[in-house]
């Protein structure tokens, strides 16, 4: 979407958003529902200026904001050079993608239990979660774009010179460093959906253990401003992201959507 | 020119294992490039061209028989052998520049930087490639990267230009400006050049000797000498010898397309 005029460019983004917020308005007065069910976006910001206002709020955001990016982190320092083992060694792929496959498919939800069990109810066992969630979504993004790269870079490399030290540094880095960044984009999306499950394990704090926090006592406009605010820092995470691919990546032929 | 052999394929086989057993793709290929020479090899398409190509590259040994530079065995890709792939590699992460001082700042190229900085300009004037220079290679059309690729090899002073199908991609126009290109870096470097191709009329137009290979497995179906002096133009096509040699030649060549059809065909299950 290019629009020469900023203040239109300006008016489409926020559409959406406006539309959204409107039905949602509607559906509060519509009468279809309870309205006790569905509070007004109003309940929801003026919720959310109390908690700004008395500092609860940022300190929750930055808690599960920190355990996201700890759980993304270490996710990611063991993703790469295990996504790229297996995308550069086919042979290694053949039977390590089953295994991968099996636990990627396990929701991280139903780990809790052993988790508890090895890891203790502390901080330690929600960055675990995260991280097990980080870790196998990262390294199916890394293997597909690593056993992706054509050999004939290194062919050529190859053919002025290059020895194994230089292929990998000059050739299989820039190579890789867009899948990382693919990978680190889907981990961050994972990681955020994960985040409340992770919370689950008795957590005082975060956004997460807001959320339940608030179901206990059946504070509506609570969850809702939750989870509002777990899809705004995530949105912001990717868009930065995607700034930093745009900004480094502008050999590729396509940013990555 | 002097007769110095410098690439020299003595008996020289190979085969593939495949999984209904051994797939002999060269046989018993013997022929030399002699010292400032441009030998073309041309052949039906799948015959085994890439594969002699790959041996003298480095990427391949022989099943049996040896192909020497110099005299001595290949041990592996080196700069000395600049080759330009059939699908251009050229780096689209580097822009133009940095595409061609690529192999000026590995280890085994080592110059300054002043120097390195001297090379790109000469070859990004020479192959007009100057206003591009902070390009990235998604932005060039097929030519200036067939033109990129060709730098970057020339750029670490290769004696010898081993080309895959290098203008197959190209449009006419494109392919004969690249042709002429050619000979003229050519004629002022002095390198031995060995070309794949399956346009008779380029392995003419470009070459000093013609090696037509038969269907697979490839053999030296024969050598022809092509007897036109350096520095040639585009008007050698409309000389009556040159008309005579390509239709002579193209029998020659089409023969072998059609014993590969067959081949194609037998081996398809009917
Ligand atoms: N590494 C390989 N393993 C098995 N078969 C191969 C291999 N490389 C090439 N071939 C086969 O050898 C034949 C010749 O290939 P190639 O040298 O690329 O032909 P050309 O360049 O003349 O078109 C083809 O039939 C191809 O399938
Ligand atoms: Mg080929």
């Amino acid at each position: 979407m290019t629009d020469a005029n900023p203040l239109r460019r300006a008016a489409l983004l926020a559409l959406p958003w406006i539309c959204v917020v409107l039905a949602w308005t509607l559906l509060h007065y519509s009468g279809l529902v309870n309205p006790v069910l569905v509070p007004t976006p109003a309940q929801v910001a003026r919720r959310f200026w109390e908690l700004m206002s008395n500092g609860k709020l940022p300190i929750d955001m930055l808690i599960s904001a920190r355990r996201v990016l700890i759980g993304v982190v270490l996710g990611t320092l063991l993703a790469v050079p295990t996504g790229f083992v297996l995308g550069w060694y086919k042979n290694v792929h053949g039977f390590a993608d089953p295994l991968v496959n099996f636990f990627r498919a396990l929701p991280p939800i139903a780990l809790i239990p052993l988790v508890v069990v090895y890891f203790g109810i502390g901080e330690a066992a929600k960055v675990v979660i995260l991280f097990y969630a980080a870790f196998f979504s990262g390294v199916i993004v890394m293997y597909e774009g690593i056993s992706q790269i054509s050999p004939i870079f290194i062919r050529v490399a190859r053919t002025l010179g290059a020895t194994d030290g230089e292929i990998f540094r000059r050739v299989i880095v820039p190579l890789s460093l867009p899948h990382i960044l693919t990978a680190v984009r889907v981990e961050l999306g994972v990681v955020w959906a994960t985040l409340v499950a992770s919370e689950l394990i008795a957590a005082q704090n975060g956004l997460g253990a807001m959320i339940q926090n608030a179901s206990s006592f059946f504070q509506l406009d609570l969850i809702y401003l939750g989870i509002i605010c777990i899809g705004l820092i995530a949105l912001g995470m990717d868009l930065l992201l995607r700034k930093i691919s745009q900004r480094f990546l502008n050999w590729q032929d396509r940013i990555s959507a | 020119m002097s007769t110095r052999d410098r690439i020299v394929f003595d008996h020289v086989s190979v085969g593939f294992p495949t999984p209904s057993g051994l797939l002999p793709v060269v046989e018993d290929v013997c022929f030399s490039v002699r010292d400032g020479e441009f030998v073309s090899l041309v052949g039906p398409s799948g015959c085994g061209k890439t594969t002699m190509l790959n041996i003298v590259a480095g990427f391949l040994k022989p099943s049996s028989g040896s192909v020497t530079l110099d005299g001595a065995a290949i041990a592996g890709p080196g700069p000395d052998r600049g080759v330009i792939f059939q699908e251009y590699g050229v780096f689209p992460w580097l822009t133009v520049e940095n595409n061609i001082g690529f192999g000026l700042s590995l280890r085994a190229n080592q110059r300054s930087k002043e120097e390195r900085a001297e090379v790109c300009e000469r070859y990004m004037k020479l192959m007009g490639l100057h206003e591009f220079r902070r390009a990235y290679p998604k932005t060039l059309s097929g030519g200036m990267r067939q033109r990129l690729a060709l730098a970057r090899a020339y750029a670490v002073a290769p004696q010898f230009l081993l080309m895959d199908e290098p203008f197959g991609a190209l449009d006419a126009q494109t392919r004969t400006a690249m042709q002429d290109l050619l000979l003229e870096v050519l004629q002022k470097e002095g390198k031995t050049a060995m070309l794949i191709t399956h346009s008779v009329e380029e392995a003419i137009y470009l070459s000093s000797r013609v090696v037509v290979v038969t269907a697979r497995p490839s053999r030296v179906r024969c050598i022809v000498d092509v007897p036109f002096p350096y520095p040639r133009t585009q008007s050698l096509h409309e000389q009556a010898e040159f008309i005579e040699l390509r239709s002579t030649m193209r029998d020659l060549v089409m023969r072998e397309y059609a014993a590969q059809e067959q081949q194609a065909r037998d081996a398809a299950p009917s």
